[in-house]
């Protein structure tokens, strides 16, 4: 979450759409005496590198009061070493022809650079010399904190929807450390110092806490010697342990909303507490992981979707509708579905036809023929996957730091196609419960609180309950 | 070459060297003359078609914005005998992504698909731009799913910001205009009918191939797909135009806690003289993230804001140079200072030899990162051909950029950076008025 280009929310929606388990990936992999894994994925096409360093600690790892202090250190990570000025790592990227940035999630933080292969080199002494020597300094941290705190309106405060996400989150997480924004209560980044930044560092940038995966032109045999000089001789230290509370089981619906003169566009969103791969699972290795990405897949995945053919075609009460889930979460996680009403649908309406919807689907549950279409199309996702050499190196890196293996990577297309009918149907009903959820409604103001001049008002009302009319 | 196909393959090519190995670039031209640019690529069982036609939604009747927007959105909701469904359901059936979309100057598509279903997937697209139906509840569905778009850009103060620049930039000519409600409602079926075939012509196509495909494979294939367009199309010219030369601020009072600042003036186009001077000095102002001067000042040593940033924008009828800012509301002033304060330090003095040789290095050693996957490879030979820099341009680039000097980069900061030139949009709440 450190810069414009990446945020990770983004990069999660990108996964959760195409998952892209597959074995096609081929990856070798070995562990640095120091306890670092390392992941090598080749992709020959172009003499070009992904260097990522994955560290095993999230916004989850915080505790109260500091919440938002892994973010916080995600980028006190660019202000220098003993031996690189502030700053000035992001400048030798650039001035080498790299482009690099960092991300924070739940579970993970993590930095990457994309270079020519000849420059790989010089990226792993610079990121190890950050993982060994950070200077952390108040200098450099009081104006950061600033940054991150505009960063902060800028995703969050000024962006009603985003609030109103934070808002569910906060509802369906009632304990532990999924329970707060990645980037932190606003009165968290007040509030912690330098000496809180230094000690997370301390605590959790280790080597036996982080994954190296490299991808792209270069071998497992190429990199091993480089992996040992560079990050090698970083000596282990204790970890702490990583705690995922299970949620209290949920007993009671929730149901937000805020209202803003600002919306002009109502919106519709539900959250389930899911089951992820290893958490909260129903049975079996994998739990519910596998049938519940099936699941979104065919109730909320394109056009063709169960419930885009029902609201938006069918019944015309939606504009758009769209469901999201990724089991690779170290505790339980989010089963997402959102709507926008048509111009002139009452928000009440769309909810009464989606929530009819879904309980069909957990009584009925899918069809055959649904099933099989979502299995053809992540299949074919396996496929595309493998294009790009970055997107390897992202599905490592979030199923290594969620509790995963690289065996449960290789092994997805065979269990998606193996998953049935019945295994979704029921998983469909185990999730599908209000007591598991939290709706949220995006509403524009109430007119008495609309502090419009009297013509605005008067338009704005016909906007509101007629829109189709205009 | 197979008989009766009398396909014209070769002819040029570029090598694009990157260090150890080389993409190369071939030129296919199908029998019926309709050329592309293909890099084969038999590694993985994937291609990727991406094409660009020179008309975009500058070409969209007063009144009737989002015209071309809606028609590409409706491409792909059915065509020939296929309804929206049956036509989504084969593309879903046959994990084939397709897409078009309209900026200001170009109308685009992108088609992926496997291997093994090469062929229906260039017939897809080929009904999809001759044969497209536009039936009535699809347009309706697509017009519904318009206005929401519509709706939660106007609750978006980046979006509110950017419309109004635009609007304050190029004034009554059409680069100024954006869609509305109003607008969309009055797009009709009778106006989205007749719409390809009359905007559509063979003569603004440019088409980039990347993937498991032969040139003969293509060269088929690129006449069954785009051979049922007009050779030619005639269409109103767009003028060209010039933002203001005198400054000014615009506020949109929005209640919100961060200021949202956009703002522009005239900059250049791309077959200026002086683009490659531009670019590098771009880069050093504030299209370079945290190697810019205005990141440095602006976020590092003051911590105004998350991010700051300049870009060159090269329409096809304006050359603008655009920046953004967002600060918190009582910041606005201070931050707009600091950004216009290195604009006049980067035309009173020369850059230096280090922060030139970085940008120099950065702008040649980032380019081939772009070739991510066969889409980004696709998109490139699109975006090439579309600025007409020539098959060859992949190898004249680097020396393009090696030969901006410090001089250089200060005359074309002194012909760009004016800062009381700069019309300035913020969206938010600033104190004061700003003027």
């Amino acid at each position: 979450m450190r810069r414009f280009s990446v945020p990770v929310f983004l990069l999660m929606i990108l996964l959760s759409q195409s998952p892209l388990r597959a074995q096609i990936f081929a990856p070798q992999s070995f562990t640095l005496k120091n306890g670092m894994q390392v992941v090598v994925i080749p992709n020959h096409r172009v003499p070009v590198v992904s260097h990522m360093v994955w560290y095993k600690v999230g916004s989850a790892d915080e505790i109260d009061g500091k919440t938002g202090l892994a973010h916080m250190v995600e980028h006190m990570m660019f202000k220098g070493t003993k031996k690189v000025g502030p700053e000035q790592f992001s400048r030798l990227v650039a001035a080498n022809g790299g482009q690099e940035n960092a991300f924070t999630n739940e579970d993970y933080t993590a930095f990457f650079q994309n270079v020519a292969k000849d420059k790989l080199p010089l990226m792993m002494q610079l990121e190890a010399d950050r993982m060994a020597n950070l200077a952390l300094r108040d200098a450099d941290f009081q104006p950061e904190r600033q940054v991150v705190i505009e960063e902060r309106r800028m995703r969050t405060e000024n962006e009603p929807e985003a609030l109103l996400q934070e808002q569910m989150r906060a509802a369906l997480f009632l304990d532990g450390g999924y329970h707060h924004p990645v980037i932190g209560w606003h009165q968290d980044i007040d509030a912690y110092q330098i000496a809180d930044v230094v000690d997370f560092h301390r605590r959790w940038y280790a080597p036996n806490n982080a994954i190296l995966v490299v991808s792209g032109d270069i071998t497992a045999d190429q990199l091993r010697p480089l992996a040992e000089k560079y990050y090698g001789v970083i000596p282990p230290r204790p970890l702490p342990v990583r705690v995922r509370r299970p949620e209290p089981e949920p007993v009671a619906a929730r149901q937000l909303e805020i209202r803003d003169q600002d919306v002009h566009q109502p919106s519709w969103a539900r959250y389930y507490l899911a089951p992820s791969y290893h958490v909260g699972a129903h049975s079996g290795e994998h739990g519910d992981g596998d049938p519940l990405q099936l699941l979104a897949e065919i109730i909320g995945s394109g056009p063709t979707s169960r419930l885009y053919q029902e609201l938006v075609v069918e019944q015309k009460l939606a504009a758009s509708v769209s469901a999201e889930y990724d089991p690779d979460s170290l505790g339980q996680t989010i089963f997402a579905i959102a709507a926008t009403p048509q111009a002139g649908v009452d928000i009440e309406v769309l909810q009464t036809a989606l929530v009819n919807s879904l309980k069909k689907i957990a009584l009925s549950g899918v069809s055959q023929a649904e099933l099989e279409r979502a299995q053809r199309k992540l299949r074919a996702d396996v496929i595309y996957a493998k294009d790009s050499y970055h997107t390897g190196a992202m599905v490592f890196g979030q199923v290594l730091t969620t509790g995963g293996t690289i065996a449960d990577v290789e092994d997805w297309p065979r269990r998606i196609a193996a998953v049935s009918k019945v295994q979704i149907d029921e998983a469909a009903k185990r999730l599908l419960l209000d007591q598991r959820s939290v709706t949220g409604l995006l509403l524009p103001a109430k007119l008495a609180e609309a502090t419009l001049p009297p013509d605005d008002e008067a338009q704005s009302a016909q906007g509101l309950l007629g829109g189709a009319v205009r | 070459m197979r008989a009766g196909l009398r396909a014209v393959i070769g002819g040029l090519t570029g090598l694009w060297l990157t260090a150890a190995s080389a993409v190369t670039i071939e030129k296919v031209t199908s029998a019926q003359g309709i050329e592309a640019w293909l890099v084969e690529d038999h590694n993985n069982p994937i291609i990727a078609c991406h094409f660009s036609f020179a008309v975009g939604a500058a070409s969209d009747p007063d009144g009737k914005s989002g015209l071309a927007a809606m028609a590409a959105d409706l491409l792909d909701e059915g065509a020939g005998d296929l309804d929206s469904q049956a036509y989504q359901g084969r593309l879903e059936d046959l994990a084939i992504a397709l897409s078009f979309a309209v900026d200001t100057d170009n109308f685009s598509g992108q088609l992926k698909t496997l291997r093994e279903n090469r062929d229906s997937a260039f017939h897809l697209l080929g009904l999809a731009l001759t044969a497209p139906r536009f039936d009535e509840a699809a347009v309706e569905r697509v017009r519904g799913q318009t206005l929401t778009a519509i709706k939660q850009e106007e609750q978006e103060p980046q979006a509110l910001a950017n419309h109004a620049l635009a609007a304050a930039l190029f004034a009554d000519h059409p680069y100024g205009r954006t869609r509305s409600s109003d607008t969309v409602l009055a797009i009709t079926r009778t106006d989205l009918a007749p719409w390809v075939p009359t905007h559509l012509a063979k003569d603004r196509l440019v088409i980039g191939v990347v993937g498991d495909i032969t040139p003969l494979q293509l060269a088929g294939l690129l006449d069954s797909t785009f051979g049922g367009l007009p050779a030619t199309v005639s269409l109103p010219p767009i003028p060209d135009i010039s933002p203001p030369t005198q400054g000014r601020t615009l506020v949109i009072r929005r209640p919100i806690p961060q200021s949202v600042v956009e703002f522009g003036k005239s900059g250049i186009k791309r077959g200026d003289p002086d683009w490659y001077n531009a670019t590098v000095m771009n880069y050093i102002l504030g299209g370079g993230s945290f190697s810019s001067r205005l990141m440095t000042e602006v976020r590092v040593k003051r911590g105004l804001a998350y991010g700051v940033s300049t870009s060159l924008m090269p329409y096809r009828h304006a050359g603008v140079l655009e920046g953004e800012v967002a600060t918190r509301n009582d910041k606005v002033t201070a931050s707009l200072a600091v950004i216009k304060d290195e604009w006049r330090r980067m035309e009173s003095e020369d850059v230096s030899a280090a922060e030139l040789s970085a940008a120099k290095t950065y702008l040649n050693g980032a380019f081939p990162l772009q070739m991510d996957s066969t889409r980004s490879i696709a998109s490139l030979l699109v975006a090439v051909q579309k600025d007409h820099l020539g098959i060859d341009y992949f190898d004249r680039r680097a020396s393009l950029i090696s030969s901006v000097d410090a001089p250089h980069i200060r005359a074309v900061a002194k012909r760009l950076l004016d800062p009381d030139a700069l019309t300035i949009v913020v969206v938010g709440d600033p104190p004061g008025t700003l003027e």
